[in-house]
């Protein structure tokens, strides 16, 4: 695993093996364990953004919040910049920034105050506070608001606020939980700029995500959790290029795609399949170039109606769907 | 020593917030004195006083004690608002201190109460309230312990139950048999003998005696010791517990 930034080859930000999470909850009279995270074998390198995929439920956040020291894991280790987390998570808040999914400003503070009490919560004296939280503030571009309670931000303003607040201490690795999530496109593009700066001032970005083009355009590798469970890691284009060939998309009558499934299953070429709800099919093929024709021969041959036909390069929702057996988008 | 300097932030930063929103500087100034000024005149004939000085004596303190226990049990709101905003969470992956979490936020509320108390005692001086400096700061002493572990008990139950539907009828259930077992606003002395004899289980009761005595400088009298070692000894295990919930994982 090799990282791009200017980091030594091999060096390994976080490395967990086994690690484990189990809630209990309380349903009625019965008390149930549920096994959120099931033993998670984690390798980010430093430099990476490595992004962090799953469904709602699949125990990212879980995993997440053990590896900022936020929850105690029930099993495994893990050792993140360096210091080991179970033995000692102090050291580990020492050297890592985290950046919670729910925000994290108080609507009544300054954007300032909040920096400059975040440094010195890292024992970071006062004018080296207050130089960093200038500097953060001119970063982010938030020096204009500095001075202004937070509720009166934007969400893309605020959602600034809190990456730089993860960041003040300047950590080696910062943890972000769906940055994203809830922003605008604009707000949205401008923060996946802020993330690549990051990985450029020499940080490690862990993000989790649940949209599939942000983890394709943004991250230099990524794993897929599901169930508790890491189902694939690579990088986005390994991971498209092990579901071989293309994808071609035909687009058929509700009513006649069950018989086209039968007739293009048998063939050769197909090495998978599957239908879509709207009617039509999504087959796996080595090479689409010269599956095409052959799939149109077939299918007109047989006296269907085609209503549409498009080759596409796997996408990583395509991995998503082969690893874990359902589409991102309905989970 | 990085307890009293991570304290010391998380006190200036909560002191700061309550002073720049002057509704909770007004409200914490303005209810003490309408007890002073409407109930306080009641108490001579009521408690058949020789004069209005001594129906004071007698009031202050029970008034003082009360403020200092509603106005800890109730903080407990103010965290559950900093919870939802994730601002305690931001505070759990920093470094600082899980006492200095729980010490900077209880020492301001005991702070704003001793405000309250001196501007009460201030006022009583106009209505003749006399007492010795020495006797009324180790009442002050009394009133910071009280205020110190019903705020940290209030943060540690926050931390628990994490939202106010819990939290409002789980500080009043507590805080009315507290309140009438202590003897604050009439002295215990009036009670039947059943009323004492619980009221002797009842922590506050024994801080009302003590801090009462003090007031009517009446410093060797056994209930001011008593109180005061009582009281301290609840402050620091309710310290103690409520640090322990910021330790623990919370949300």
């Amino acid at each position: 695993m090799m990282a791009d930034g200017g980091h030594e080859r091999g060096e390994v930000m976080i490395e967990t093996r086994g690690l484990r999470k189990s809630f209990r909850s309380r349903a009625g009279r019965e008390t149930k364990t549920v096994d959120a995270v099931r033993g998670v074998d984690l390798d980010v390198a430093a430099g990476e953004i490595f992004g962090f995929l799953g469904p709602n439920g699949a125990g990212k956040t879980t995993t997440l919040r053990m590896l900022a020291t936020l929850i105690e894991p029930d099993g495994g280790q893990a050792t993140i910049a360096g210091a080991d987390l179970r033995k000692d998570p102090g050291e580990v808040r020492r050297r890592i920034g985290y950046v919670a999914q729910g925000g994290s400003t108080w609507d009544e503070s300054t954007a300032r105050e909040e920096l400059v009490l975040q440094a010195r919560l890292y024992g970071i004296s006062k004018t080296e506070a207050q130089r960093r939280a200038t500097r953060a503030l001119a970063a982010f571009q938030l020096t204009e608001f500095a001075d202004r309670k937070c509720k009166t931000y934007s969400g893309g303003q605020r959602r600034r606020v809190e990456i730089a607040l993860g960041i003040i201490h300047e950590p080696k690795i910062v943890f972000l939980d769906e940055p994203t999530t809830g922003l605008d496109p604009q707000s949205r593009a401008h923060m996946w700029d802020e993330i690549r700066r990051l990985r450029a001032d020499g940080m490690t970005v862990f993000i989790t995500t649940h949209y599939l083009d942000e983890a394709d355009a943004l991250c230099d590798r990524i794993a897929i959790m599901d169930h508790g469970e890491v189902v694939a890691e690579g990088t986005p284009t390994d991971l498209k290029r092990e579901i071989s060939g293309d994808v071609v998309q035909v687009g058929l009558d509700v009513a006649t795609t069950g018989e086209a499934e039968k007739l293009l299953a048998a063939e050769e070429y197909v090495s998978r399949l599957e239908t879509l709800e709207e009617g039509g099919l999504r087959l796996f093929v080595d090479e689409g170039a010269t599956a095409i024709p052959r799939i149109l021969r077939r299918v007109d041959g047989a006296g269907l109606e085609l209503r549409s036909i498009e080759l596409h390069r796997p996408s990583l929702d395509d991995v998503f769907l082969t690893k874990t057996g359902r589409s991102l988008r309905e989970s | 020593m990085k307890l009293a300097r991570d304290t010391w932030l998380i006190f200036q930063r909560q002191l700061h917030l309550l002073l720049r929103n002057p509704v909770w500087v007004f409200v914490g100034v303005f209810q003490p004195v309408m007890y002073l000024l409407l109930f306080a005149p009641l108490l001579k004939p009521a408690l058949n006083a020789p004069t209005q000085a001594e129906a004071y004596k007698i009031f202050v303190p029970g008034l003082l004690v009360l403020l200092a226990i509603f106005g800890g049990l109730f903080q407990g709101f103010g965290l559950i608002a900093e919870l939802r905003a994730g601002v305690i969470e931001r505070s759990r992956v920093t470094p600082v201190s899980r006492l200095a979490l729980l010490l900077g936020r209880s020492l301001r509320d005991v702070v704003s109460l001793l405000v309250q108390a001196v501007i009460i005692t201030l006022l009583a001086l106009l209505f003749d309230l006399r007492v010795f400096i020495g006797d009324l700061l180790l009442a002050y002493l009394m009133l910071a312990l009280i205020a110190l572990m019903t705020s940290a008990v209030s943060y540690g139950v926050a931390l628990k139950v994490k939202s106010e539907d819990a939290l409002a009828p789980l500080m009043n259930t507590v805080a009315q048999p507290v309140l009438l077992l202590s003897g604050i606003l009439l002295p215990l002395a009036f009670a039947p003998g059943w009323l004492q004899g619980i009221a002797r289980w009842n922590p506050f009761s024994w801080a009302v005696d003590g801090t009462r005595a003090l007031f009517a400088g009446d410093i060797s009298n056994d209930r001011v010791w008593q109180g005061l070692t009582i009281i301290a000894v609840l402050a620091a295990a309710g310290v103690y517990w409520a640090a322990r919930q910021f330790a623990r994982s919370v949300r």
